[in-house]
């Protein structure tokens, strides 16, 4: 009698911890030393509802985040799918060498944890955590995220005003105030268009000449690019 | 070797006191409980080997600095870096880095290794409850990268035990990546080391964006393709010795 309810009780254990809900905290750290990251969007879901995928094309929802910084679409699809969702944790960009945390409470089977934001400045680069499994046990756990490229723009590195909307060539903005002007233009080809590990920006060292807008001894960088710590409560 | 004896004799000692007065205590109340000299024990001491490999392409590593603590760390990620580190950074010199305030001990590697080289330094310090070690080393051909682990507990790690870690190439923050022969004190270019001027574009600890190169964009750029690196920029394994 007494074993059988201990057995019983194990099996409810073990049934429940891949579907029981979960709190987490999180902090998510800008690593680089020249970008800035767009409104971070954190998300809990099923194996279904991940926010990208690597070597698959990019959603319009993804490309809108990541030529543009802009999560609503992102948002509302998560949210429609019943994802436990943390929006713009740092309310606004990430700084370099900054953190944002939220606290995130898991329902069931929302058990991977996804998250994005657009790199400034990049044509469509993004930081990008692809369901990652939550863990069961409680404690601390570290991911490092690298940069990825939505394969949706061609990586021309000219500042242009406007195009963070999707489908308008050009990198909407350098926040750090320390990119040039008047740059002809990287030519890069588009090949993959699926989403890929960015190879990272060319940038040049004429402030107002040159192929780039950027500057290569300060908007280049090296994966990781940042930096995630997860506590199961 | 022989302090560890020493504790656990002690050790021994009071547990056997202990026992002894719970039975007589048991058997007659009105007894008094004998006597014994406590001997305090001598502080236990830890030896921790650590080996350092270069798996850069291109990068001399400056001698790998290792430092005991128990809470402070030396350096910490996304914080202004102190003198010392600069000076390591920006110079290779870790003199004045390794006389850190909250050091509980601190050792230095004997030599620069070039890139494909492994290198060990012993570090020997009190086993306290807390325990963490911190390593740094600098990238010899850049303005101020170094690489290293901020901190790595080593509190519970046993004689024989190891941790293995590979590390990434941070930026100290305090110079400018400008890569001309002036700044940059490495072989590749013979420039100054050491100079107090911050003139970088934030005065924090980054992750490092890496080597542009004359041969990749930076006309005033003293280093080439020979000197460009990627993350991870070496491995260090900590083995609990004693």
């Amino acid at each position: 009698m007494k074993a059988s309810t201990l057995t019983m009780a194990t099996l409810l254990a073990v049934a429940s911890q891949s579907t029981l809900a979960a709190e987490l905290e999180v902090e998510f750290t800008n690593l680089t030393k020249g970008l800035y990251f767009t409104p971070v969007l954190i998300t809990a879901h099923d194996s279904e509802d991940k926010l990208f995928e690597v070597a698959t094309e990019a959603s319009t929802a993804l490309q809108a985040m990541a030529e543009g910084g802009d999560i609503s679409a992102l948002v509302t699809q998560a949210t429609a799918s019943n994802s436990d969702v943390v929006e713009n944790p740092a309310a606004g960009l990430l700084a370099p060498a900054t953190s944002a945390s939220a606290e995130l409470m898991t329902t069931d089977g929302n058990e991977y944890l996804s998250l994005t934001a657009m790199l400034l400045p990049t044509n469509d680069g993004f930081v990008g955590l692809d369901s990652w499994k939550i863990p069961t046990e409680a404690g601390t756990y570290t991911v490092y995220l690298n940069g990825y490229d939505a394969g949706t723009e061609a990586n021309n590195e000219l500042v242009v005003e406007g195009s963070g909307a999707p489908g308008v060539l050009g990198i909407p903005a350098a926040p750090g105030g320390d990119a040039g002007t008047g740059g002809s233009g990287v030519i890069i080809a588009d090949t993959n268009t699926m989403v890929h590990i960015h190879p990272g920006s060319l940038g040049d060292d004429e402030l107002e000449a040159g192929n780039s807008d950027l500057d290569n001894t300060v908007h280049r960088w090296l994966n990781p690019v940042a930096k995630l710590t997860v506590t199961v409560k | 070797m022989s302090s560890t004896n020493h504790f656990k004799k002690s050790a021994l000692v009071l547990m056997l006191a202990a026992t002894l007065a719970a039975c007589s205590d048991n058997d007659n109340n009105d007894s008094v409980p004998e006597v014994v000299d406590v001997v305090e024990p001598a502080p236990v001491m830890s030896e921790f080997t650590i080996t350092f490999s270069n798996l850069t392409a291109g990068q001399p590593l400056s001698p790998l600095s290792v430092i005991a603590f128990e809470t402070e760390a030396p350096w910490m990620f996304g914080t202004s870096a102190s003198v010392g580190l600069e000076m390591l950074a920006e110079s290779g010199a870790n003199e004045e880095y390794l006389a850190f305030s909250s050091a509980l001990a601190s050792a230095s590697a004997e030599g620069a290794i070039t890139p494909g080289e492994t290198t060990s330094v012993v570090i020997t310090t009190e086993a306290l409850e807390t325990l963490n070690l911190s390593f740094a080393a600098m990238l010899g051909n850049t303005n101020d990268a170094f690489t290293g682990l901020s901190s790595v507990d080593v509190s519970s790690l046993a004689v024989g035990e190891s941790i293995s870690n590979t590390t990434f190439a941070y930026d100290a923050g305090t110079e400018a990546n400008t890569e001309t022969a002036e700044t940059v004190p490495g072989p590749a270019a013979g420039g100054e080391g050491f100079n107090e001027l911050r003139d970088d574009i934030n005065d924090v600890i980054t992750m490092h964006p890496g080597i542009v190169s004359n041969q990749d964009g930076l006309v005033t750029s003293a280093l080439g393709a020979d000197q460009k690196f990627d993350n991870p920029v070496s491995k260090i394994v900590v083995t609990r010795t004693q």
